[in-house]
């Protein structure tokens, strides 16, 4: 597959509340051009991971590896300086505003002192025309549109800022069958462009469509990793439940 | 172009991917409803249209209007100031007290009372952002503490009047814009939006964004030429446009810009759409809600100063009564939403001019306070009514 050394990576992490343990020794490794599906079942973890991706949780040990350098991702903020776009499963969208709004949310450009309408919108329509996402309306209230183009508004908000890895937790979890589509289609086209995507999801049919590796957390620990490609779905089901011996027992991504 | 037609736009409607965004019905249902009060009072009471009672409508929509616009800006956050009414009262006890009782110089007077208001609705922001008490519960506190504090300040005698030569009662009651400069304040109303329109028409076609048709932007220029002067030439067959009517405007003008085309703006409506997603979207939450408080209580405050020049005094019923349910009432007739995120400045305009049509007509038919609050009561329910009907519409739809 890749060769190239990893963008992100993670080592080790292990995290706690209380006396649950979230996550133990989970490595992770992202490659440019690529999407790493992680699967669970509820409370393997899965959250807990994307926090820590975020910035959102500093977890209680392990190390975060972008580019070869050690950091400590312990905001959000400082999260996307350093190349990573989460992408919620709420979307903190604001429904009221238009999509131009919503993609320049809390990063409007200006003009002076006034918001330069004129430059964001034409932004907004290379943006939206790279991953050739379509909505009714750039001035439709994000309202007015499906579950399928929000979950592309916020997407193309999240490459805004030109990351390098995009962290998408559940965007599928709301949607039908078409709207599902629309997205693994849009996912498939960052990929494309050379982002690393995490995709983060209990669906496995959505996952087998799109990923190009699977990782498995069970209970908090890594419960298997496979190829895309030439797993069989019975036996990452086998590894999401807990069925059988975890495969590849030294499971972590190498 | 290739990029708008790979988006599957229609390209023969760019009008509604424009700027100019006329989202749903928009402010038409206000209009109409406006149209027709104003018809039905002129069929019951030929006075009801003049020039004379128009005049005076103006003068009496402009201090309610001031509240309004606050209330719009708490509203716009999704929060609610119930003290709007007590605040405008104490501030005209304050201007009345300092000028003629402390011998303060006026200005200071105007000022210090503005300022106090800032202060209190600064004090709510506080409470409400630091230790989450409910915006309508501090407001309903703020709320007797003003009206304690007005009857404080008024002293013994619950009243002080305002000598009818000092600057403010003249501005109030006695100073109207010359027809002259109306007209010129009006040609570069006119002229200035359509250079705005036109300047903005070249910028998106630089950009290759859709446009709308020159013809257009000519014939919006020219409808607005038509709903500014003709209200103006009318006024002006009587007093003309009163000097509190055009502060009023230019207030609500100077809103509007600041909530459509600043980070602020756009953070207030964000922060009143999704308070989450503006927090994360890393816009300074607390401050935008303690500058909409203060925003609120210093507006009126201030329109509490202008009603104390208007009545040239200050009482105890000053801003009282139902003052603050009808600037509240106005603000969601007016199309500001209740629920936060929707809303305009110019919906304090349009609200207002309702309820005051209202108000006029029913005195001009001779009719008391309790017809009146009534009518107003059941208008406010009716506006409420479509604000939420229309939020849970857009609700379904959305998920």
């Amino acid at each position: 597959m890749t060769t190239d050394p990893p963008v992100l990576s993670l080592r080790g992490i292990t995290h706690s509340f209380g006396a649950v343990r979230a996550l133990i020794d989970v490595d992770l490794d992202v490659h440019a051009r690529e999407v790493v599906a992680v699967v669970g079942d509820n409370g393997a973890g899965k959250s807990t991971l994307v926090a820590v991706m975020a910035g959102a949780l500093v977890p209680d040990a392990g190390e975060v590896v972008v580019d070869g350098q050690e950091v400590r991702l312990s905001s959000p903020g400082l999260a996307r300086q350093l190349g990573i776009a989460t992408v919620f499963q709420d979307l903190a969208l604001c429904e009221d505003l238009d999509v131009v709004e919503n993609l320049f949310l809390g990063q409007e450009l200006r003009r002076g002192v006034l918001l330069d309408e004129v430059g964001m919108e034409h932004e907004a329509w290379n943006l939206l025309g790279k991953l050739a996402a379509r909505v009714p309306s750039l001035r439709a209230a994000t309202s007015t549109l499906s579950g399928g183009q929000r979950q592309a508004v916020a997407i193309a908000r999240a490459l805004l800022g030109e990351p390098r890895v995009l962290v998408l937790d559940e965007p599928t979890a709301a949607l039908g069958v078409t709207q599902t589509a629309e997205v693994l289609t849009l996912i498939e086209r960052v990929r494309d462009r050379g982002y690393g995507v995490v995709l983060v999801s209990q669906n496995m049919a959505d996952v087998q469509a799109v990923a190009d590796r699977v990782v498995v957390l069970r209970r908090g620990r890594l419960n298997g990793e496979f190829d895309a490609e030439t797993a069989r779905y019975e036996d990452i089901i086998a590894a999401v439940t807990g069925a059988s011996p975890p495969r590849g027992a030294g499971g972590g991504s190498s | 172009m290739s990029a708008i037609n790979q988006l599957g736009l229609t390209r023969s409607a760019p009008w509604q991917q424009g700027v100019w965004r006329d989202r749903g019905l928009g402010s038409a249902p206000v209009v109409v409803a406006l149209v027709v009060i104003a018809l039905v009072f002129q069929a019951l009471n030929g006075a009801f249209l003049s020039p004379d009672n128009l005049v005076n409508l103006t003068l009496q929509s402009a201090t309610t209007g001031i509240l309004t616009l606050g209330v719009v800006l708490v509203l716009l956050v999704g929060q609610i100031d119930l003290s709007v009414g007590a605040v405008s009262g104490l501030a005209a006890a304050v201007v009345a007290v300092g000028f003629m009782q402390q011998g303060w110089p006026l200005i200071v007077a105007v000022l210090v009372a503005v300022a106090l208001g800032a202060a209190l609705g600064a004090g709510y922001g506080w409470l409400f952002t630091r230790l989450g008490v409910p915006s309508f519960v501090i407001t309903l506190a703020g709320l007797l503490v003003a009206v304690g504090l007005q009857v404080q300040v008024l002293g013994d005698t619950g009243s002080v009047n305002l000598p009818y030569e000092s600057w403010l009662v003249r501005f109030t009651q006695q100073t109207f814009l010359h027809p002259v400069v109306s007209y010129v304040v009006v040609g570069a109303v006119v002229v200035g939006y359509a250079a705005s329109r036109l300047q903005e028409r070249r910028r998106r076609e630089l950009a290759q964004l859709p446009t709308r048709p020159a013809a257009e932007v000519l014939a919006r220029t020219a409808l607005l030429a038509v709903v500014v002067a003709v209200p103006v030439w009318y006024l002006n067959l009587n007093r003309g446009l009163g000097a509190m009517v055009v502060l009023f405007i230019g207030l609500v003008a100077v809103a509007d810009v600041l909530l459509r085309r600043t980070r602020w703006g756009r953070s207030m409506r964000a922060i009143g759409s999704n308070v989450h997603s503006a927090r994360r979207a890393g816009y300074p939450v607390r401050r935008v809600y303690m500058s909409a408080f203060a925003a609120c209580t210093a507006l009126a405050a201030l329109a509490g100063v202008l009603s104390a020049g208007r009545l040239a005094a200050a009482n105890q019923g000053t801003g009282g009564s139902d003052t603050n349910l009808t600037a509240i009432a106005a603000a969601v007739i007016g199309g500001t939403s209740l629920f936060g995120g929707r809303g305009s400045a110019w919906s304090a305009v349009l609200g207002v001019l309702v309820i005051q049509a209202i108000s006029s007509g029913l005195t001009l038919l001779n009719a008391d306070g309790s017809a009146r609050y009534i009518v107003t009561g059941l208008v406010l329910a009716l506006a409420v009514t479509v604000d939420a009907v229309s939020r849970r519409d857009r609700g379904t739809t959305a998920r």
